[in-house]
């Protein structure tokens, strides 16, 4: 098997029962041979109790129990498949307005994002909200699927027409890599197979634009960060002196040699190993996790943060974010929270509602201070130590934080650093 | 020029040394669920590689049944000595003999559904603030929304719709005292990858996951082994089949196939050919459609 390079992608989908999003799923899955029979004999079965005619693709993602009986879907459903170019993980998010805290989560760890849209309905206020979460996550790659083609006679007109809607509204986001393509997911039209129905349309199937969007280049190669998750010290013979230090690289290149800071104390060192189970590694880059050892022995533990000397981030203790409340309580004036970023865990305060952003019309309200469920804000945060932080821009790992609510323990909010 | 990029086996395994990391770093008292199945023992194998080259730092606990594979208990005992780890084991035969719970009765009896009381006992007896699980978010439709960090409440009880949200890859294990968390590492792991991992990695699984004869009876659509706790039922006949294991749960319910894949090899090329789900062997799973949720509600693994 020709496993060994196989890279990983991660993708979102978003959109309603309507669009036929897990319809398309389910056609994912199936067309490309990810459904096993015991599965496609339970679907079966549900698709005739239900009175369905045929298989019903969408009820391969639909989830729990409650979903299936509510036939709506409500939190992240994870799925997965390969195919011989590559293995995929689609986060599987609902669309609807009181969702978007889903459609952020599953949008976080996102190399692509489908947008799907009712040819018969053209640019609706979900697809606004879908591709105004696509780019505040600063999702790398968009790929927007005019779906139900085949009830618009695969009009290339129609598809045309759609795409200058998209394009005129989504000119005020900022979206790195869009691509469009017609698709009938029911019938399975240009989704896995390329379709016989739309000739006008040159480009490739869904399913192949995912097999080769170009995704080394997502992750930062520049800013070398690296948060210290934990400290290894073995004190066990052969490795009595070892001190390492442990976490995942979150962005840019680190070798041996490499001048580096260790933030917040600024004591400077030399990087003298990178280790892993097998090997000492002559360079390690995100996502790696990694075991590193200095040149010199500093006091570093959990929370600090590794970069190099020549590149490194801002601590500061106020800063601009766009924060998405994820929680039934809506926010506290003034009050503190626990703000967890990268592996550092310090108090942070709201100081200010800038304004909050209506996802529908990309409206800007500086009246309503109140933050509640699925409100997406711009706001000024102030923490009571200093963060080593990056825009979010630039840098989704050290760009991102989120809010704890104290009393509850729940994750409140989710932030985008400015 | 080097590629700046992990394949996909290797960015899955640093996402799991990543997740164990930040339960050492943010939990008092892990401990690492060990079934002696496939999925625990590559959890095992990643907590190796994450604290090298310090020792692993959690306790295996196991869940005893009383109905095991004598080939599992083997198996967990030369792990236990060779990583030099401390065992817990939960005991369902204890918790029966305390009145804690009542054996099934009937035709299909087993002891899946009295594992959670064990297990819940256990992580209180032993002031188990996170159980590490090798579930699977692929294995079955419940727990496809599972998170990284998984909230327990003080009844063990999860909540599918209150879960906490998990943005990229912060970690919340905040908790109260008297409610813990399960922590899924390979949660985005699906069957075959473990087994390409496994392949790659070289690891020692238990026997039973390699063809070899064995006595059989075929019941519900599996061969189910023949064992001290098997009743034969009217019309049923020993038969001597070459099988294997797909997956690893107690002896009365773990069916196995015909298999001819006696090499790890060949176990990938055959996994990569099924088109049966690896639990569709499992009895506990048909019960009812649901009946893997309704487990996790009430604490389940």
């Amino acid at each position: 098997m020709t496993i060994d390079n196989n890279q990983l992608l991660r993708f979102t989908t978003a959109g309603s029962v309507d669009d036929g999003k897990s319809t398309l799923i389910g056609r994912l899955l199936y067309d490309s041979k990810s459904i096993f029979e015991d599965q496609l004999e339970a679907v079966s079965n549900t698709s005739k109790r239900k009175g369905h005619e045929g298989v019903d693709l969408a009820l391969f993602t639909d989830g729990l129990k409650d979903e299936r009986e509510q036939g709506i879907t409500i939190d992240v459903a994870y799925r997965y498949f390969t195919t011989p170019k590559r293995k995929f993980i689609i986060a599987d998010t609902p669309g609807h307005i009181q969702y978007t805290r889903n459609m952020v989560t599953g949008a976080s760890t996102a190399n692509a994002a489908l947008i799907l849209i009712d040819a018969r309905n053209g640019v609706i206020e979900q697809t606004k909200r879908h591709t105004f979460i696509a780019s505040l996550l600063q999702i790398p790659h968009v790929i927007v699927c005019v779906n139900k083609m085949d009830l618009v006679d695969y009009s290339e007109k129609v598809y045309e027409d759609i795409i200058s809607q998209f394009e005129e509204f989504s000119s005020k986001l900022y979206v790195k890599d869009i691509r469009f393509l017609p698709i009938s997911a029911l019938n399975g039209d240009n989704v896995v197979n390329r379709s016989e129905h739309m000739p006008w349309f040159q480009g490739a199937p869904l399913l192949h634009t995912l097999e080769h969007i170009h995704i080394s280049s997502d992750l930062n190669k520049i800013d070398a960060r690296f948060p210290v998750q934990t400290v290894l010290r073995p004190q066990r013979e052969g490795f009595i002196d070892y001190r390492g230090y442990a976490g995942r690289v979150a962005s840019g290149i680190f070798r041996p040699g490499d001048d580096v800071t260790v933030l917040p104390s600024g004591f400077t060192s030399k990087v003298k190993t990178i280790d892993t189970f097998e090997d000492s590694l002559e360079e390690a880059y995100a996502p790696m996790s990694i075991s590193m050892t200095l040149e010199d022995d500093i006091d570093i533990s959990r929370g600090d943060m590794i970069v190099k000397t020549n590149n490194q981030p801002e601590p500061i203790q106020e800063f601009d974010a766009m924060l998405c409340w994820l929680n039934n309580l809506p926010a506290r004036a003034r009050a503190k929270y626990t703000i967890l970023h990268t592996s550092n865990e310090q108090k942070a305060m709201i100081n200010e509602v800038v304004y909050k952003i209506d996802i529908n019309t990309y409206n800007r309200d500086e009246e309503d201070k109140e933050l509640k469920m699925n409100d997406i804000a711009r706001i000024k945060v102030r923490t009571t130590r200093p963060l080593m932080i990056d825009e979010y821009r630039d840098n989704r790992i050290t760009g991102s934080f989120v809010l704890i609510d104290d009393a509850t323990h729940e994750t409140v909010a989710a932030g985008m650093i400015l | 020029m080097s590629k700046y990029y992990l394949n996909y086996l290797d960015e899955l395994e640093s996402e799991a040394i990543y997740i164990l990391r930040e339960v050492w770093a943010q939990f008092q008292n892990p401990v690492i669920l060990f079934s002696g199945g496939k999925d625990s023992i590559v959890v095992t194998h990643l907590a190796k590689k994450a604290f090298y080259p310090a020792k692993i730092p959690f306790a295996l606990m196991h869940v005893d049944t009383g109905h095991n594979f004598p080939e599992t208990i083997q198996f967990r005992d030369q792990l236990i000595e060779e990583f030099g780890v401390q065992l817990i084991v939960g005991s369902v035969q204890e918790s029966i003999d305390k009145g804690r719970v009542a054996e099934e009765r009937g035709k299909n009896a087993t002891r899946n559904a009295l594992q959670i009381t064990t297990l819940l006992d256990a992580i209180e007896d032993n002031k188990i603030d996170c159980a590490i699980g090798g579930g699977r978010r692929d294995e079955e439709k419940a727990r496809a929304k599972e998170r990284f960090f998984s909230h327990r409440d003080d009844f063990g009880q999860w909540d599918p719709k209150n879960q906490r949200p998990e943005l990229w890859n912060i970690l919340n294990g905040k908790h109260f005292e008297g409610e813990h968390f399960r922590a899924f590492p390979i949660s985005n792991w699906t069957e075959m990858d473990v087994w390409n991992y496994i392949l790659r990695e070289n690891i020692s699984i238990p026997s039973l996951y390699f063809a070899h004869d064995r006595e059989v009876v075929w019941r519900n659509n599996s061969w189910i082994p023949v064992s001290e706790y098997l009743k034969l039922e009217e019309g049923e006949t020993i038969h001597k089949k070459k099988i294997r294991f797909r997956t690893l749960g107690d002896i009365t319910i773990t069916g196995g196939i015909e298999s001819d894949a006696d090499t790890l090899e060949k176990i990938v090329m055959e996994v990569s050919a099924m088109k049966q789900t690896e639990r569709g062997n499992r009895s506990d799973d048909k019960r009812s459609e649901t009946s893997m949720e309704d487990r996790k509600r009430q604490g389940y693994f």
